[in-house]
């Protein structure tokens, strides 16, 4: 009888995560080695490091709970693999879900049909396919263009960095309001990303009061995990007030 | 040889490798259990899926691209999770080392930042699963839940501050739009990823005209 947590899947799962793992070391390998070619110091290198893999903790919670929830229907092995490596929370969902839709099975129940799991993994796969395909043929191209818009007019090319970024903490920003048709309960998300906000200006003035730098690589996580914290609390209290 | 130019080729030559290896999974699934797809299954399935992935896919090779650098891109779209952890994780490390995106120091340390990045995400995954059975009741506890609802609207509230401070003439077109848009559409909720580069046009646009008008 056919498992989605079958031995042999996990065995496909490991050596994929293992080669990717060691593609990752090789790319960090290689930017250590040119960082201090370049004379970048030591304590940036460090601080870096850190940074980003205390920044990557709650999140990465985050991504467990999504393999979590899709191991009810398409077991551990799958969704461990896609949400490790290559995929995101957002689109692995949407494309099981997607998949069992049309297989006329739900994401509540483990699919116990090989036919129907091999069809939820050819289309996941198929899925996600298309910007790895563009990376290998654009990225250079895309890359070598932001160098010359850079050297053209080195300003504006900051600014048009800047405004990218932007774009995407807009599109996030206003997500956040998107249920607030809904009741004061909708509202819960922008209480978070104000709590967050708020936590952040406090960190930023610590920072310049007391003259606290080492602050500025904790402060994202720090209001992050702070406003995930509060969201406790805030989501108690309307409860409350909701009634 | 030049590190640009490396990290290209070997960047390339490595993605093309997990296109391979994922593509062998399904095939080697098929081959070891014995069994073909539903193909009507997969036509619709795909359907579902393909028109949408692809296109915030491309958007996102285009949008990325320039915020990673050589290196940072070739790694994070094989390890994944752009939008919610690799991008900001950047951002963070950049931010916190106080580098100019664009330079050769910022194309160095995203590489770092991505590649710490996903051994994290990598170690965490892991041991929640191999521990699954202590953890799935404190991580599934309802006092806990709210907290992993908002870690979106918490990631971002933060991130928000540092970037809104520092440019807020570009950021209220798109801050604007973005709000009345989901407040008006709330539907729209599943479609973040291609309302990611509407904000950053929009953005763009903005910066452009002030820019020229030298408000900026």
């Amino acid at each position: 009888m056919f498992s989605p947590n079958d031995p042999f899947l996990y065995i496909i799962t490991a050596i994929v995560i293992l080669i990717i793992t060691g593609q990752s070391v090789f790319f960090l390998v290689r930017a250590l080695r040119r960082a201090k070619a370049i004379g970048i110091p030591s304590a940036t290198l460090k601080k870096t490091m850190i940074s980003s893999a205390v920044y990557t903790i709650a999140p990465a919670i985050s991504i467990l709970l999504g393999v979590i929830t899709l191991s009810k229907s398409l077991g551990f092995p799958l969704p461990w693999l896609r949400l490790s490596v290559i995929g995101a929370i957002t689109y692995e969902t949407a494309a099981a879900g997607a998949a069992t839709n049309a297989l006329g099975l739900s994401l509540g129940t483990l699919i116990t049909d090989p036919s129907a799991f091999l069809t939820v993994v050819w289309v996941m796969t198929i899925g996600i396919m298309f910007s790895l395909v563009l990376v290998v043929f654009l990225a250079k191209r895309i890359e070598s263009g932001m160098m010359k818009i850079r050297n053209r007019d080195e300003k504006w090319s900051g600014f048009l960095v800047s405004s990218l970024f932007l774009g995407m903490i807009s599109a996030f920003l206003g997500l956040v309001f998107a249920e607030v048709g809904k009741g004061l309960t909708g509202w819960i998300p922008v209480f978070v990303m104000l709590a967050s906000m708020l936590l952040m200006v406090i960190l930023g003035a610590l920072m310049k009061l007391l003259q606290w730098k080492w602050l500025s690589e904790y402060a994202l996580p720090i209001s992050m995990l702070g406003g995930m914290a509060l969201a406790i609390p805030i989501t108690n209290l309307v409860g409350i007030l909701a009634k | 040889m030049d590190y640009r130019e490396n990290t290209h080729r070997y960047g390339r030559f490595w993605v093309m490798t997990v296109i391979v290896l994922l593509l062998l999974v399904p095939v080697a699934i098929g081959v070891y259990y014995g069994t073909l797809p539903d193909f009507n299954g997969l036509w619709r399935g795909l359907l579902g899926v393909v028109p949408i992935f692809w296109t915030v896919g491309a958007i996102e090779v285009f949008t990325f691209t320039p915020m990673l650098g050589a290196g940072g891109t070739y790694l994070a779209f094989i390890t994944g999770n752009l939008t919610n952890l690799k991008v900001p994780c950047v951002l963070n490390a950049l931010q916190a080392a106080d580098v100019k995106q664009g330079t050769e120091e910022a194309e160095v340390l995203s590489t770092i930042a991505v590649a710490v990045s996903s051994f994290v995400t990598m170690a965490i995954i892991a041991l929640g699963v191999l521990l699954l059975s202590q953890v799935e009741p404190l991580l599934e506890s309802p006092a806990l839940q709210p907290a992993f609802e908002n870690i979106l609207p918490a990631l971002f509230g933060g991130l928000g501050v540092v970037f809104i401070s520092k440019n807020w003439k570009i950021a209220v077109a798109p801050l604007v739009f973005m709000i009345a848009l989901f407040i008006l559409m709330p539907s729209l909720a599943g479609s973040v990823g291609i309302l990611v580069p509407v904000g950053a046009l929009i953005a763009i646009g903005v910066a452009r005209i002030l820019y020229r008008k030298n408000l900026l």
